[in-house]
């Protein structure tokens, strides 16, 4: 019989409330709360061996040290698989179970599920990193988010190649795989589109990222006396490329001074973008980065100043991530040094 | 990477690209179109003259993108 140990916070060990959350790890060789429900659905299938319980407070505030100790425990019961929750809409218990849960997929290299309700923070947290049931967001919904582990758990447990999320009952891990369908590409777009043009419901095939919006910063004052910075996601760097960004999928970005720069030329700049031709930015950079004539528009007074420091990227297959990254960094920078806007250009 | 840089230093950022619909759904503010996708502040086509023209008139207009108040995500033709 497969092993199964299943994680729980205090509350639903009949421990306590809050009272009781900085309760640290402990061990019961035995059924604990919800574990009796979970038992029975899991029957003939697995067995749980074991329930590690630990206060939600505690995982929070004491997270290294909690997850040690629980994982330690996992670990000497020599479990399978490893269930917990359901967690629901509880925010630090979504938090605790799927860390440990994708800290026990990571270094016991066992299946973890837990469930939760799609808004809990948890989701957002571990869904690439553990397998996570939706549920409904209190423990009203104990009974069917109990059904949909022990499906899955069964499933994993038995080692059957799982299906798509969506069938399979878990939150999309952002996992694709490749397979061939009867259908090319052409005709699967052409369907998609005819569907929403009639109004009807189709399923993408490739999600777009959420991205946030912000609202607009207030406006430059005073022309005149602004320090504007050229920012640019045109992978234009100095020749040579120096500090190696990558021609795609950029996981950095360069500054350059360019204070005793009046013009990009081929002698001194290049662009080592590789989503678009090269040609043109290669015979003049400006054509990209529009430095020659941000220099003589600021000896002219348009403006203030041109910033002295450059930042580049490559901007294409970059993850949304790291562009994100990029820009809180930078920001830091052009802040701290007062400038007054940006311009940023991008191919 | 222009929202992160607009949020972090809370200053204005004038986003030059091509691709209209992308920088609004990236959330780029204020936005200037580019001329095209491999030389978007340049006309290579037009002459040493003719591309420095280009790149002065977009940049005159990013100048006044960036010192126009703004309430949502503006595109400056």
């Amino acid at each position: 019989m497969k092993r199964v140990v299943h994680y729980i916070n205090q509350f639903y060990a009949g421990i306590g409330g809050e009272d009781k959350a900085d309760q640290t790890p402990l061990f019961k060789a035995e059924l604990v709360g919800p574990g009796v429900g979970l038992a029975k659905e899991l029957e003939g299938k697995a067995e749980i061996v074991g329930t590690v319980i630990c206060g939600d407070g505690y995982y929070g505030e004491h997270t290294d040290e909690a997850r040690a100790a629980c994982l330690k425990m996992i670990q000497d019961a020599k479990p399978d698989l490893l269930v917990a929750g359901p967690a629901f809409n509880a925010g630090r218990y979504g938090f605790a179970c799927g860390d440990i849960a994708a800290t026990t997929a990571a270094e016991l290299g066992i299946p973890t599920v837990t469930a939760m309700y799609h808004e809990n923070p948890g989701v957002e947290l571990y869904s690439k990193k553990t397998y996570i049931v939706p549920c409904a967001d209190s423990a009203r919904g104990m009974g069917k988010a109990l059904k949909g582990i022990a499906a899955l758990a069964g499933k994993l447990l038995s080692g059957e190649k799982l299906g798509p999320a969506r069938l399979e009952g878990y939150i999309h891990r952002g996992i694709r795989k490749n397979f061939i369908h009867e259908k090319s590409g052409a005709e699967r777009a052409v369907e998609m589109l005819l569907k929403k043009l009639r109004g009807e419901e189709f399923r993408t095939e490739y999600e777009m990222p959420k991205f946030n919006k912000i609202p607009p910063a207030a406006p430059v004052k005073d022309l005149k006396h602004a320090t504007i910075a050229l920012v640019s996601s045109g992978g234009v760097v100095p020749l040579g490329n120096p500090d190696h960004i990558r021609v795609s999928s950029a996981e950095s970005f360069g500054k350059y001074d360019i204070s005793a720069l009046d013009d990009m030329t081929a002698q001194n700049y290049e662009s080592v973008h590789g989503g678009y031709d090269r040609v043109w930015a290669n015979e003049d950079p400006d054509v990209v980065v529009p430095l020659d004539v941000m220099r003589q528009l600021e000896k002219e007074g348009v403006y203030g100043k041109l910033h002295p420091i450059f930042y580049t990227t490559t901007g294409t297959g970059t993850a949304v991530a790291f562009a994100e990254k990029f820009g809180k960094e930078i920001g830091e920078e052009l802040k701290n040094a007062g400038v007054d806007a940006a311009i940023l250009t991008s191919t | 990477m222009t929202r992160e840089i607009e949020n972090a230093a809370g200053i204005p950022v004038v986003q030059i690209a091509t691709i209209v619909p992308i920088m609004l759904t990236v959330g780029a503010n204020r936005i200037v179109p580019g001329v095209a996708i491999p030389h978007p502040t340049g006309s290579p086509e037009l002459g040493k003259a003719g591309d420095k023209a280009t790149r002065r008139e977009l940049l005159l207009r990013a100048f006044k993108a960036m010192e126009t108040e703004i309430t949502y995500q503006t595109v400056f033709e």
